[in-house]
């Protein structure tokens, strides 16, 4: 019953298809606007959204809307929520997509870069430059650390886990068990090294938190994630072709070596994106690209993009939850989207089992 | 077209799989318009000999060139609008519509003038593969006999002079495989070079211009079909008393059995 749903879904000519892609990101693309205007105006301090668009468009010189009428207003939305939800924003494209291109390298569906220990591996680079304080590169040091740590388990993900093209979802998920366990054991080893002041540090990433997202964490975020996005669409084409196999990928003209190496590389600089200042938000890349398929297909060139917007407007909902469910609380909103994406991905493991007859 | 215009050619091979060898001196040659039906018993490396031929499997000793150049010097993109490959095992990870498929096969030829051609060739191969009434079912949900002749629409939309295919007909029935063939010997006709690995000698007789024998990593025979199936060869590499026949013009292999069934009406 449900692995014939979709044949009959998706039973559309060809034109109407084309016209449901444009549609798709364009309305992704409004509800990402319409979530950001929402969720600036949102917390202790509410701006309505008509004072929200205002001020902006005051900013750029444009004399429309009301400007906050709060006193504390102007600078609420310019200092804590603008770059907030921006910072939710560009992590949500980047872990999305890092899904997205996860999937297609590994041709299973349930590789995402928190499950598999890629989040926690960039984390262990970010407090690595914590703890020992390095600053070699200035504000860009827990990137380039996170980077180097997300890039690091990627490749060993990828060298362990893979046999003859694809990757077997037990294999994949034991290979995410056995490192995610080395990467908090490497953790509690940097806590145990650091102050206090580190540990709190390596707290707030291993549960992930926009709190504190400033202006110039994203004049290094958004570069890395512009880069890996542009890269990621420039990967869609090949990608497709990689889901006939390695083999029949090489025989339809896929350089397969080179593909898996940039992809892993786009994965780990996207991942780093997003780690580096926000911490480990997991289950964002498995979700959002897996709802993009149900509804549009497999096609990268299609699901990179829109699941790009997706991952935005996701975490920028998110994070407006999880700091307005409680009064007065900033909740970690990887504990959240790990509350909602775990049974998610339960469900997955599941359906693959009931799909495949076994753990193919 | 001169025959030597495409060709695809196997020089004294050795291949070694672990502990197996699994090719011992193989030299194979098909050329344009040729029909080469590759035979042989389960293990006699067939499939290797074909991964070989495609590019898959560097040889330990031997050389393989394409079109007279060693195919090793071919980018796989240049490769791939030379030869086309049809694998014995259809996967696919995600579930994506059948004429996404077979347009996948355009793909080598993405941001050349050849794909302006794309739409017609990709229609006109799921034509020929008969797999047109399937063109928005989602490729996991065919059975294996439609997902192999959807593998084979991505084959022929790919239009690649060169065409390598690892038993086309395994999964199908009687009327897909007679077609299967038939499509592989129009396109011989029209000047391609086609290797097909078989296992029915009957249907290697009636649409092969030759047929290459190999049993235990060696060539044991290579020849037009009627010089090359005859009952003692292929007795002797299949290890089973087979006779070969005439019926009406065509040969057919028939195993002889020492144990056949009673008339259905004797059993109690």
């Amino acid at each position: 019953m449900t692995a014939t749903l979709p044949a009959g879904t998706t039973a559309l000519a060809r034109p109407r298809i084309r016209a449901g892609r444009v549609g798709l990101l364009a309305g992704l693309g409004a509800a990402l606007g319409a979530a950001l205007v929402v969720a600036a105006g949102r917390g202790q301090l509410d701006v309505p959204p008509g004072e929200v668009l205002g001020s902006l468009f005051h900013r750029v010189g444009l004399d429309v809307g009301p400007l906050p009428s709060h006193p504390q207003g102007e600078a609420t939305l310019w200092q804590v929520r603008f770059p907030r939800v921006l910072t939710a924003a560009v992590a949500g494209a980047a872990l999305a997509t890092a899904g997205a291109l996860m999937q297609g390298v590994f041709g299973n569906p349930l590789a995402e870069p928190g499950v598999v220990g890629v989040s926690s591996g960039a984390a262990l680079g970010a407090a690595s430059v914590i703890v020992f304080g390095w600053t070699f590169l200035g504000t860009w040091s827990v990137a380039v650390a996170a980077f180097a740590g997300g890039l690091a388990t990627t490749l060993l993900v990828y060298l362990l886990s893979r046999d003859a093209g694809r990757t077997e979802t037990v294999t994949l998920v034991l290979t995410g068990i056995a490192l995610n366990a080395m990467t908090s054991a490497g953790l509690a080893f940097l806590m145990f090294l650091g102050d206090t002041q580190a540990r709190e540090e390596i707290v707030f990433w291993t549960l992930g938190s926009l709190n504190g997202s400033r202006w110039e964490h994203l004049a290094v975020m958004v570069p890395v994630a512009a880069v890996g996005l542009v890269a990621a669409l420039l990967l869609a084409r090949p990608l497709d072709l990689l889901a006939l196999g390695d083999r029949a990928a090489r025989h339809v003209g896929v350089d397969v070596e080179r593909l898996r190496l940039t992809t892993i590389v786009v994965v780990a600089l996207l991942t780093a994106a997003a780690v580096a200042f926000c911490g480990v938000i997991a289950f964002v890349g498995l979700v959002v690209p897996h709802l993009v398929r149900l509804a549009a297909g497999p096609g990268h060139r299609l699901l990179v993009p829109a699941s790009a917007l997706g991952g935005a407007v996701l975490l920028v909902l998110a994070d407006l939850w999880a700091r307005t469910a409680v009064e007065y609380a900033d909740l970690p909103i990887g504990m959240l989207t790990s509350l909602v994406g775990g049974p998610f991905f339960f469900w997955l493991i599941r359906r693959a089992r009931r799909t495949a007859g076994g753990w193919a | 077209m001169s025959s030597h215009e495409h060709s695809l050619a196997a020089q004294a091979v050795d291949v070694r799989l672990g502990e197996a060898h699994v090719l011992r001196g193989v030299s194979l040659s098909v050329g344009a318009g040729e029909l080469v039906a590759l035979v042989g018993p389960n293990g006699a490396g067939k499939s290797t000999l074909l991964s070989v031929l495609s590019g898959d499997v560097v040889p330990e000793r031997g050389t393989v060139t394409l079109d007279g150049r060693p195919l090793a010097s071919l980018a796989a993109r240049e490769l791939a609008r030379r030869r086309a490959v049809l694998l014995q095992r259809q996967g696919l990870a995600f579930g994506f519509r059948v004429a996404d498929v077979v347009a996948m096969g355009r793909a080598p030829w993405h941001r050349t003038p050849a794909a302006a051609d794309d739409e017609l060739l990709v229609a006109a191969a799921m034509e020929r593969a008969d797999v047109t009434p399937l063109a928005l079912r989602l490729f996991p949900t065919l059975s294996g006999g439609e997902q192999a002749r959807v593998s084979f629409a991505r084959v022929l939309a790919q239009a690649a002079p060169v065409l390598l295919l690892d038993e086309p007909t395994a999964a199908l029935d009687v009327r897909h495989q007679e077609a299967v063939l038939g499509v592989a010997r129009a396109a011989a006709d029209e000047g391609a070079a086609v290797v097909v690995v078989l296992h029915d000698l009957s249907l290697a007789a009636a649409y092969a211009d030759r047929v290459a024998v190999l049993s235990d990593g060696v060539v044991a025979a290579d020849g037009p079909p009627a010089a090359v199936l005859t009952d003692e060869l292929v007795s002797r590499v299949y290890q089973h008393p087979v006779r070969v026949v005439d019926v009406g013009g065509s040969l057919v292999v028939v195993p002889v059995r020492t144990s056949t069934k009673e008339a259905p009406c004797a059993v109690s």
